[in-house]
């Protein structure tokens, strides 16, 4: 497993940096070798240096010196981030917060640094800074640093590049940066005029199941345009044959690996759904077309609590989300009950008519929240912990933010059913699902409960929004887009029924993402509301249907 | 044959149709012939947007006949409407053949698609009999198939209605895509000319107006005829207890399969008649929201009365163009409001309550239309899909 930095993320790469700069300073810097330090520092400074002779020198000997800590300032040197103070001291730009830092401690520079001049240099120097970096980085003690130079001097394929991919190879301890090495020598190797060193280098791809090298491979196994092969060693074509079989098939597992993780993720959103809508539809008969906007509601409270954190709480806003979780689930409640109590009381017994004025109810409410937030979708920011991902293979990312939507399904839908199954009120509602009339009898006050579970389901629903915040945009027509296809779940899972609407809404959201990369995402949705018309034909009352007699 | 005729009205009401007919089908094209300095000339601005408003009308009548009389409430017909209007498009589009921006044979937006040769499925639409058999026939047929098995398999109430907007949406999405060869997002427009008339010229506009006053009315007389008949009663014990009726010996599936392929039928017909009156047909004519729409002009009319259907969707269409147009905002809120208030305190609609009032002043005449029957109120309480098998 690997940790891959959140995309756009300039300023996550700048802390990083520092971190690893102090880190450096701490572990390296400290005494015993004072005459070690002031050469590497006179060296960096020589980088800020006007004269492109000194600037170069300075570069070669940064290379003798081999020491990790002066990558800082090399890198600022090939990004055109290095500054020279007024004294000549060298400092590192930070192109996003427009602060000055010592290349090696990395603490902020004084007063007295600025104006600072920027470094000019030619490309000359900087192609001689780049092999001198990467080799730096190669013994950097940080590995993910080692594992980064690797990949890139693979891709550079020079012929210092090998050489010092070769150097680091031996020395290399780790066995991820020791794999990753190998990979990188075999991708300049592959072009060797030596048959001995191409076949060891297409078998090291042919280990890795690495599917950068696929346009290689594939010109291995290739005739040529007059009809011979590309590759003139049999063997190696052999081998190249082999590999890109195993490359192929590998991605194939790769991504269906990642539709079902994707699937998951629908799925859950689905579910959040779909669990308001078998409460309310199992015990109230109720069809409620306005519930997507629940979701919609939850979003957009979402982001309000991200805009009042930011406004008024800028220190905590990393924890804003989990504020947001309460504030989504107590509007949403409010509004149902409000719904329930105003509305949807009177039309028990009209489950057609309920249909239609639910309808009517989420008009109203979309054009409420486009009044108040605007047509345009708002974006709701993840917080840092949240953001970025678990890389599980070469290719497959899992994010952060899907895996905390499933988590969060999981324990609301565990939550829901302890209050369902192992509560005084669930056993109510329960029975009012049973038998309105009989537990009516029985002294259960069903009105109330009526009114609380809808809110609940609504509650839920708006517990969905707060996921499907982290997950994209949020816009006013946010919920129309899912009550189709949770009314399906609630369908196919048999109403009134928790498992079925968990195991359909699965069943749906993974089946509606592998179909997706072989038909495309319509034909996917198209198939699966196809499925599901003719699944109801033959199973009208769902997966998990309640036996007994039917109130017809 | 006057029995019968008397069965569809009284006395009164032949004479009040009569006069509506006579109003839409020659006064409207008397006025727009009017100069136009005359007060009460219609513009010919007007004259496409009613025909547009009729072609409603004739879907909000086929949509009470399943709706208030048997008692299923259909999310679908949205559908049915807009293949009968791709049906028209195709023909249209054929008819212009070499005309697009491209001079090629092809409609232009396979020569965009660099198709090379027309899918089978568009083969015969140049001729206008043919169009006009195939796009009654496809919604017919689909119509057919899906309510067989549908009500085969006793799906109804909420289910039904979640169903069929399945149906619809899968659609949409089927259209929206390029490859299934109906001009994708945009649809089917540009179009030239019907049977050799220009659809540009204002004579050619009238026409098709008289043609949809026409069909609206025969429309009107064909449901009006089913819904007295003797199989209309059916239809309407279907809707109050399909059990019992089912118990007296009458199967109800195939009422009900033959009453939801008519209605898809007819509104198909209306979906070809809109068409050419509005220059356009593409996937948003099946969005979930249209066919929710119909169900609330129904609403809004009066549900089993036929009458308040076509006054609903008038009446509601109209507040649309005004609404839409003089306060953009207000419109969402006014049509929610309307779907929220209807069903709560106008269960039996407009026509309900002109009928009730009339009532109240206790003058006991005959009224024009059947006493309306509320649907829901009937059935059972929290309904359920089907009886255990």
């Amino acid at each position: 497993m690997r940790f891959v930095p959140a995309p756009l993320s300039s300023r996550r790469f700048a802390t990083g940096l520092l971190a690893l700069a102090a880190f450096v300073f701490v572990t390296g810097g400290g005494a015993g070798r004072p005459a070690f330090a002031d050469t590497l520092d006179e060296a960096i400074n020589g980088l800020a240096s006007t004269s492109g002779e000194k600037i170069s020198a300075s570069v070669k000997q940064l290379a003798t010196l081999g020491d990790p800590r002066a990558i800082p300032a090399l890198e600022a040197l090939v990004d055109d981030r290095l500054r020279a103070g007024p004294d000549g001291h060298a400092w590192v730009f930070d192109s996003h917060t427009h602060d000055l830092t010592d290349p090696v401690t990395g603490a902020p520079a004084p007063a007295a640094a600025r104006p600072a001049r920027e470094v000019e240099l030619d490309n000359d120097i900087r192609r001689e800074a780049q092999p001198v970096l990467a080799q730096l980085q190669l013994s950097s003690p940080d590995k993910s640093v080692r594992l980064a130079a690797a990949e890139e001097l693979g891709k550079a394929g020079s012929e210092d590049a090998v050489a010092l991919l070769h150097k680091a190879f031996d020395k290399e301890k780790d066995k991820g940066v020791h794999d990753a090495l190998a990979l990188a020598v075999a991708r300049v190797d592959i072009q060797s005029k030596d048959p001995a060193v191409r076949l060891a280098a297409v078998q090291i791809v042919h280990k890795s199941g690495n599917d950068e090298m696929l346009g290689e491979l594939q010109r291995l196994v290739s005739t040529g345009a007059d009809g011979k092969p590309t590759e003139p060693d049999d063997r190696v074509r052999a081998e190249a044959k082999e590999a890109l079989n195993s490359v192929l098939s590998r991605r194939r597992v790769i991504t269906a690996v990642g539709s079902v993780i994707y699937g998951f993720s629908l799925a859950s959103v689905l579910l959040f759904a779909a669990l308001g809508l078998a409460i309310t539809f199992g015990l109230l008969g109720v069809i409620n077309m306005a519930h997507g906007e629940m979701l919609m509601l939850g979003a957009y409270a979402t982001y309000a609590v991200q805009t009042f954190f930011q406004n008024h709480l800028a220190g905590a806003f990393q924890y804003y989300l989990i504020a947001a979780v309460p504030v989504a689930f107590i509007v949403t409640f409010a509004v149902g009950v409000v719904l329930e109590r105003v509305v949807i009381r009177h039309l028990y017994n009209r489950p057609l008519e309920t249909l239609l004025a639910t309808w009517g109810i989420s008009l109203i409410l979309i054009q409420t929240v486009r009044l108040i937030f605007g047509a345009q979708n708002v974006a709701v920011a993840n917080p840092d912990w949240l953001a970025g991902g678990v890389e599980l293979a070469h290719g497959l990312v899992l994010p952060y933010n899907r895996i905390g939507v499933v988590v969060f399904v999981i324990a609301v839908s565990a939550a829901v059913w302890v209050l369902l199954y192992r509560t005084r009120l669930g056993l109510n509602v329960r029975a009012i699902t049973q038998n309105r009339n009989m537990a009516a009898c029985v002294g259960i006050p069903t009105k109330r409960l009526d009114a609380w579970m809808f809110g609940l389901g609504s509650g839920i629903a708006g517990l969905g929004g707060v996921a499907l915040s982290q997950l994209g945009n949020v816009g006013p027509e946010l919920g129309q887009s899912y009550i189709i296809d949770s009314f399906m779940v609630v369908v196919l899972g048999g109403v009134g029924r928790l498992a079925g609407a968990i195991v359909s809404a699965l069943g749906l959201g993974v089946i509606n993402k592998l179909i997706e990369p072989a038909a495309g995402a319509v034909m996917g949705k198209i198939v699966v509301l196809g499925f599901i018309i003719l699944f109801i034909q033959r199973r009208p009352q769902g997966l998990f249907a309640i036996k007994g007699r039917s109130e017809a | 044959m006057r029995e019968r005729l008397l069965q569809f009205h009284g006395r009164r009401g032949w004479l009040i149709l009569a006069i509506a007919a006579a109003a839409l089908i020659v006064l409207v094209p008397l006025l727009n012939s009017l100069p136009k300095s005359f007060p009460l000339s219609v513009p010919d601005y007007l004259i496409p947007l009613l025909g547009k408003f009729l072609c409603y009308g004739m879907m909000a009548i086929a949509m009470d006949m399943v709706w208030g009389y048997t008692g299923i409430l259909s999310l679908g017909h949205a559908l049915f409407f807009a293949l009968g209007g791709y049906g028209m498009g195709m023909y249209l589009m054929r008819r212009m053949a070499g005309e697009g921006v491209y001079r090629s044979n092809l409609p232009d937006f396979m020569v965009f698609l660099d198709w090379k040769e027309l899918p089978w499925y568009w083969h015969g639409f140049q001729h206008f009999g043919f169009a006009v058999l195939m796009l009654l026939l496809v919604p017919g047929l689909l119509a057919l198939v899906f309510g067989w098995f549908a009500f085969r398999s006793r799906i109804k109430g909420v289910y039904l209605s979640i169903v069929t907007q399945a149906l619809t949406f899968a659609a949409m999405l089927l259209f929206f895509q390029n490859a299934t060869g109906f001009g994708g997002n945009n649809g089917l427009t540009d179009f030239k000319r019907i049977l050799g008339h220009s659809l540009q010229s204002p004579s050619t506009k009238l026409g098709l107006y008289i043609v949809s006053a026409i069909a609206l009315l025969l429309t009107y007389l064909l449901c009006r005829f089913v819904v007295t008949s003797k199989l209309g009663r059916v239809l309407t014990a279907v809707r109050d207890a399909e059990l019992k009726t089912r118990f007296c010996g009458y199967d109800s599936i195939n009422y009900k399969v033959f009453v939801w392929t008519l209605s898809a039928m007819l509104c198909a017909l209306a979906g070809a008649l809109y068409v050419p009156q509005v220059g356009i047909i593409n996937p948003s004519e099946m969005q979930p929201s249209n066919s929710i729409e119909l169900a609330i002009w129904v609403a809004v009319g009066g549900r089993g009365t036929l009458v308040g259907a076509l006054l609903g969707a008038l009446l509601l269409n109209g507040a649309k163009s005004y609404l839409t147009a003089a306060f953009p905002s207000a419109w969402l809120y006014f049509l929610g409001g309307i779907f929220v208030l209807v069903t709560l305190f106008l269960p039996r609609g407009v026509l309900g309550l002109m009928t009730t009032m009339r009532k109240k002043r206790a003058a006991p005449e005959k009224t024009t239309a059947p006493e309306p029957v509320v649907a829901g109120e009937m059935l059972a309480a929290p309904e359920k899909a089907v009886e255990s098998s």
